[in-house]
């Protein structure tokens, strides 16, 4: 299998802060990667060395079969990139923005009137081509900068952020036209997102990044698996004179139990069959049991696992949540 | 290669005319404060008229003291402004077609600033194409920006009541090239400050800090013989002088006109178109690849 994207021990340093810490990556090809991380964790720093926008202060990063350093001009060349800003042009027309994209990737005239074609088939905007940009919704907009990366039918595309300030309707739409790529194209994207479940639906493996770091590096599924494969909680009516913890610590395959709010919660290896272990146990020992719910774990309990926090809210510099709340305005204009 | 370049070049220069076309509005905000300038300062700040002896007086006086007095004034007149029957309104709009070059090559350097700031920049050093050519493009559209500007200006100044005395065809097409190497120079300046000064707002700074000078410290106004000694010696440092003469020389003075100070002119505009865009195509090409 070949490699698409390796990146090995990848730093990026500015001024006093580190942004991206020593990254080790490999993405195979025709594979769809996730960053999963909160907003100023290093995603987009990490896809601007990888697309030969910022140097690495240390490192080496081969994309394409290409070092991101010394071949910048022939990685350019096979990768495509969607901002998350939205760097479409609001005076021109869907298809002017295509043809101009085009150009700056040498497309031939005729072959790119074809290529926009099909890119605009593909997204959903065929309609729309012939009007200026000004006049598309936020979600337009960020189809045709989809399309825009895919014009000259790049080996890997990038995409930073790419449901970012969208309505959920939008969002699904998104994800659906991400993994008709991949399925009809066989092209290997790598994503970068802080949303949980968009990682969770859309991506083949997932590293967790926090503070410049790679936390956790695996399927989503291992990823929860990870966890132990059930959470329980419970909440107990009558206690009949027990100490339920130490109870439920005796039951076998039994993990953590935490006390919290007058809820149980317990990680489980197999749920599905200790819980009615769990109860009988519980039931003969008089203790009775007001409510009891078993869940899976989700990414967002693996993110809280590995970063020791939620996901945290904006806490980037003026500039950047300035640029982040022009890009959420400009969505929904 | 070199048609891959051209293609780039022609690519984005496409993109630049396209969006100055479609906005109207800023083609009007950069040239409307020349146009008021010229409107209401050149109308109503009627230097030349000061040497205009009125009617009353003319029929007072005895026909050798005046004529005496018209000689003295004549000289001033043609010693200050070119030549004796110069109206302020002809002599300060054509300087003004060099200050819409000057403003119109700012604002392509502030494009630079928003297309940083929009993330379009970035768009374009993902994408396999030159820096130069970036670059260039980028000069290019802010050239012909200024020229087409510069040119309706002129026709404008033309319908508000400005005397042109164009000698032969060689004249305009002598004002127009050096009104390209103006912008040429300006443009190359002041794209790669925007390239280099990242942020929006210092770029603001720097260019207000040049702007006035360069418009106040010229003859575009007034004549430079009226300035003091050490304004003068400024003025003669700076290549809006020299690019108002030459379009003073051969759209305004007529029969009056030097062909050599002309041709003096316009090889100090192009030294000083040279110089910029060589070193301001230097510059902003390091800009971009650095970091």
């Amino acid at each position: 299998m070949t490699e698409a994207i390796v990146a090995e021990d990848l730093v990026k340093v500015f001024g006093k802060l580190v942004a991206v810490d020593r990254v080790w990556l490999s993405v195979r090809e025709g594979e769809l990667f996730g960053f999963l991380g909160p907003n100023g964790a290093g995603k987009t720093t990490t896809i601007n060395i990888l697309t030969t926008l910022l140097r690495p202060t240390s490192g080496r990063a081969v994309v394409g079969g290409y070092d991101v350093v010394t071949q910048a001009e022939k990685v350019r060349r096979v990768v495509g990139l969607v901002p998350q800003d939205l760097t479409v042009d609001d005076e021109l027309t869907g298809w002017e923005n295509l043809m101009l994209q085009a150009g700056l990737y040498h497309i031939p005239k005729h072959e790119a009137r074809k290529r926009a074609a099909e890119v605009l088939e593909l997204v959903g905007l065929m309609d729309a081509a012939k009007r200026k940009v000004e006049t598309y919704s936020g979600g337009m907009r960020k189809r045709l900068e989809l399309a825009a990366g895919l014009i000259h039918n790049p080996e890997i595309l990038f995409l930073d952020e790419p449901t970012l300030g969208l309505d959920v309707q939008t969002r699904a739409a998104i994800w659906d036209y991400i993994k008709r790529l991949r399925k009809e194209l066989g092209m290997t994207v790598f994503l970068t997102t802080h949303y949980m479940d968009e990682a969770d639906f859309l991506c083949d493996r997932i590293a967790i990044i926090d503070h410049g770091r790679i936390k956790a590096l695996d399927t989503p599924a291992n990823l929860k698996a990870s966890l132990g494969g059930s959470i329980i909680e419970l909440e107990i009516a009558d206690g009949a004179g027990h100490d339920i913890t130490t109870l439920l610590n005796k039951v076998e395959g039994v993990g953590k139990t935490v006390f919290a709010d007058g809820v149980y919660r317990l990680t489980v290896d197999n749920g599905e069959e200790k819980l009615p272990t769990l109860l009988e146990t519980l039931l003969k020992t008089g203790v009775r049991v007001s409510r009891i719910v078993m869940k899976k774990p989700t990414l967002d309990e693996v993110f809280l696992e590995y970063t020791g926090r939620a996901l945290r809210a904006e806490t980037g510099s003026w500039e950047e949540t300035f640029k982040q709340m022009r890009t959420i305005r400009r969505m929904r204009a | 290669m070199m048609l891959e370049v051209l293609t780039e070049i022609q690519t984005l220069v496409g993109r630049e005319l396209r969006k100055w076309v479609r906005s109207p509005f800023l083609m009007f905000m950069t040239m409307v404060q020349p146009v008021i300038w010229m409107g209401l300062f050149g109308k109503a700040f009627n230097l030349t008229g000061v040497f205009k002896i009125s009617e009353d007086v003319l029929t007072q006086l005895p026909p050798d003291v005046t004529s005496r007095v018209g000689e003295v004034f004549n000289r001033i007149m043609a010693s200050l402004f070119g030549v004796a029957d110069m109206d302020y309104f002809s002599y300060m709009s054509v300087g003004m077609l060099s200050i819409v070059v000057l403003f119109t090559s700012m604002s392509s350097g502030m494009s630079v600033a928003w297309d940083r700031r929009l993330g379009f920049l970035n768009k374009l050093l993902a994408a396999p194409i030159k820096r130069g050519s970036i670059i260039l493009a980028k000069v290019l559209s802010g050239v012909i920006r200024s020229v087409a500007q510069a040119v309706l200006v002129m026709f404008l100044a033309a319908a508000l009541g400005a005397r042109y005395s164009i000698p032969n065809l060689l004249a305009p097409l002598a004002a127009i090239t050096t009104l390209m190497l103006l912008s040429l120079g300006l443009s190359s300046l002041f794209i790669s400050l925007g390239i280099r000064l990242k942020s929006w707002e210092s770029q603001m700074a720097v260019m207000n800090l040049l702007n006035l000078p360069l418009m106040f410290a010229s003859n575009a106004l007034y004549p430079v013989k009226m300035m003091p000694p050490w304004l003068q010696a400024v003025a003669s440092l700076n290549p809006i002088t020299y690019a108002v003469d030459a379009l003073r020389q051969s759209m305004v003075y007529g029969q009056a006109a030097d062909v050599s100070t002309l041709l003096l002119d316009m090889a100090a505009v192009s030294l000083f178109a040279a110089v910029l865009t060589t070193v301001g195509v230097m510059v902003a090409d390091r800009g971009l690849r650095r970091s």
